[in-house]
């Protein structure tokens, strides 16, 4: 059923697209072909009639709330796991339901490879599109797009080039070049896992091949340290009276004992004397792993700062701008306050100017719009209370991204890029 | 150039050493369920890595029915001075005096009183804002849609149609009072990571998992341990049979499973070729009363 050997790497793998097109479906799909659902789970959704996957309404394997199966909807993301002898998968099945965006964002936040459904009988629509804006904004790496429903279709290579040619100039504008498209029926399980009879005129991977040929690696461990104090670590213990360490999980780059670092915002230097972990200390450590950091000497370091090399620091600054993606049901608008997280830092902000509203379906910018309604994005201008140490989202998904908080809620209400 | 790249475990360790620092760092008073299952185990373990060479920074609770296994009030004890943590054990005194029982009350009365029941208590009693659980998504469907911090209000109650969105590994810890969250630091790991954790990490679990002959009677499609204090059902005899817990519940509702792994090795190998899931031995799961509507009304 699963994978025993651990040394295998993880892909985040995540479905969007518009409503019905067929992502609950692949995803079950990808499940039962791989083995990746017990027996006791697959009966849980047996129908009355039609044996193996005909017998199965292979959605109901992922949407899991008595409400999504009441309404052949999704609703909110699920996560599901498998895994073949090379990876394990990740993924997150997204709702396609425009009310439910806040979802779609939420599952695709944390995804390395998005695969975009496409129902071929109705090719790209308006939800494809924003789906596919807000994959590109968050920057994920890879995109993978199966143009489902086939069988409908009588298997059409006609049909599924005129697509892929209508996604593959949408997606062109936002700078996606690397398309993969797949003309797949998940219901009938034509290229998911196996090639199926039906598509001899396609030549390239199935979906499975595909999500296993992508190269994961993020290489963020190549890019400038950024190390987000999470906690400073004073145990105070007989054992350890005066020790004062900062735990943190290293955001992007490595640091070696002996680095010279500096602590933002107040810009403090000091050295790395120790990288402790429960297995004892190493000489090294990379992005993504979880340590403690003790430095040579005594400096005022707390939750919400960041410790970086002293030659390789990021923007520290009080006003930003970002690309926002609105959840709030109360609209953004100019002169609000709110709460942002970044990183591990909780600062007040006031919106001081929306720049623009983004129009999906044309990829305009409306630079009179005065607010952001909910599942609307645009790009914003903020004023902090006090500073962030920040990159680039292009530069630096961890120290990039923020997200918005309603002060009197206490909603998650906005994701944001930093630009 | 040396490789920096972490294994699918060594990453899945690092974002659950993360999830419970911020807990941690953001939270007035957390605190860490403590089942004596496995999962309850790999994230003890997970919490000792979180913060060392400091001490746990939270008390560990066990929410105890009366009804579990000799072997978990045995192991509990030990494995919890062996780490040095502190822990509360909470019960429904008033439940399990009055006699509270599945057989008579039904499974999911007594589990309400008794799990859910006890476990708000609990968690009022010591106004605790935040508390960690080791539950999985890979366990069960409506799990599957569970978000790492699950907020929920000041009834314990979880609204799955109105979940907080998730963003990034950016975790929105602010609440009103009363609020609370629930805090699912392995969300990410399956059954099988769990198993090659225990085996790579040499985490102790209660030895019901490994199997040996026990005392076991066939009910249904189930084989119920016939260990003291289990209540068996007219002409039922038990028989001794080689068999294992892949879950620990109750004794009452936990099924065993025929099996001859003895060794983690066996385990994993059992786990890696198993058709059914594990949640099937646990009786509570079958109800017309579904995880998902314990969740709704304050479960874990
Ligand atoms: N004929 C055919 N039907 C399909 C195929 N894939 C999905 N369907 C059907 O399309 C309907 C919707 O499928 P879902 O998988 O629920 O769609 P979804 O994209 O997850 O929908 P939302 O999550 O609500 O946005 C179901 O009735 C499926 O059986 C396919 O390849 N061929
Ligand atoms: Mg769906």
């Amino acid at each position: 059923m699963s994978n025993s050997d651990q040394n295998i790497e993880l892909l985040r793998l995540v479905t969007v697209g518009s409503v019905d097109d067929g992502k609950s479906t692949l995803i079950g799909r990808l499940l039962y072909d791989t083995k990746g659902a017990f027996e006791d789970q697959l009966q849980a959704v047996r129908k009355e009639e039609g044996e193996g996957a005909d017998g199965i309404d292979l959605a109901q394997l992922t949407d899991g709330l008595a409400a999504e199966r009441e309404q052949g909807i999704t609703i909110d993301v699920a996560y599901r796991y498998f895994a073949t002898p090379k990876r394990k998968f990740i993924m997150a099945d997204c709702p396609g339901h425009e009310q439910y965006t806040r979802n779609m964002v939420t599952g695709s936040s944390t995804a390395n490879v998005a695969v975009i459904l496409i129902d071929a009988r109705k090719g790209v629509l308006q939800q494809t599109r924003r789906h596919t804006h807000i994959i590109s904004l968050l920057g994920l790496p890879h995109l993978v797009v199966a143009i489902n429903k086939m069988d409908l279709i009588d298997y059409d290579e006609a049909t599924f080039l005129k697509i892929k040619e209508e996604l593959t100039e949408f997606c062109a504008r936002q700078g996606i070049h690397d398309l993969i498209c797949i003309p797949v029926s998940a219901l009938a399980g034509d290229m998911v896992v196996d090639r199926g009879n039906n598509m001899d005129w396609y030549q390239g991977h199935t979906v499975l091949e595909t999500l296993e040929g992508i190269d994961v690696n993020a290489h963020i461990d190549e890019c400038d340290f950024r190390f987000p104090v999470q906690l400073v670590s004073r145990p105070q213990t007989t054992e350890l009276p005066d020790f004062r360490g900062f735990m943190g999980r290293i955001a992007s780059g490595t640091i070696k004992v002996g680095d010279e670092i500096i602590q933002l915002p107040a810009g403090k230097k000091s050295t790395i004397k120790e990288i402790i972990t429960f297995d004892g200390n190493l000489d090294e450590a990379f992005a993504p792993q979880s340590v403690t950091l003790t430095l040579e000497d005594e400096i005022d370091i707390s939750r919400g700062d960041t410790i970086v090399h002293a030659d390789k620091a990021p923007q520290t600054e009080k006003e930003i701008d970002a690309i926002v993606c609105w959840m709030g049901e109360e609209p953004l608008s100019s002169r609000k306050k709110y709460f942002i997280k970044h990183t591990t830092n909780t600062v007040k902000a006031m919106v001081s100017e929306i720049k623009y509203r983004t129009d999906i379906n044309e990829l305009t910018q409306d630079e009179s719009a005065d607010e952001l309604a909910m599942n609307e994005i645009g790009k914003v201008s903020l004023k902090l209370t006090s500073p962030l140490t920040f990159d680039r989202y292009a530069d630096n998904r961890a120290t990039g991204s923020f997200i918005i908080i309603d002060s009197f809620t206490n909603n998650t209400v906005g994701a944001a890029m930093i630009c | 150039m040396p490789q920096h790249k972490l294994t699918q475990l060594q990453e899945l360790e690092s974002e659950s050493i993360h999830i419970m620092r911020e807990v941690v760092a953001e939270f007035r008073n957390p605190v860490m369920m403590y089942s004596v299952g496995k999962d309850s185990s790999v994230m003890l373990h997970l919490a000792r890595k979180a913060f060392y060479p400091g001490p746990l920074p939270f008390t560990l609770l066990h929410v105890d029915t009366g009804y579990k296994f000799q072997e978990m009030y045995e192991f509990r004890d030990w494995y919890v001075k062996e780490v040095g943590a502190k822990l509360t054990v909470h019960r429904n005194e008033d439940a399990i005096t009055k006699g509270m029982n599945p057989h008579e009350f039904g499974v999911a009365r007594c589990c309400g009183a008794l799990k859910t029941g006890a476990l708000l208590e609990a968690l009022e009693k010591g106004g605790f804002d935040a508390a960690f659980g080791g539950a999985r998504r890979d366990e069960e469907r409506s799990r599957a849609k569970e978000r790492v911090y699950s907020m929920r209000d000041s009834f314990g109650q979880w609204d799955p149609k109105n979940q907080r969105p998730e963003l990034w590994n950016l975790y929105n810890g602010r609440i009103h009072d009363g609020e609370s969250v629930r805090v699912f630091p392995i969300s990410n790991w399956t059954e099988m990571d769990v198993w090659s954790y225990i085996k790579e990490e040499n985490i102790p679990i209660v030895p019901l998992y490994y199997a040996k002959e026990r005392p076991m009677v066939e009910r249904g499609n189930h084989l119920i341990p016939a260990s003291e204090g289990q209540l068996l059902l007219e002409g039922e005899e038990p028989k001794m049979v080689m068999s294992r817990f892949r879950t620990l519940g109750c004794m009452p509702c936990t099924g065993a499973v025929r099996s001859s792994a003895t060794t983690i090795e066996e385990i994993i190998e059992e786990a890696s070729i198993a058709t059914r899931s594990e949640r099937e031995t646990r009786i509570i799961d079958h109800g017309s009363n579904s995880m998902e509507d314990k969740k709704k009304e304050g479960y874990f």
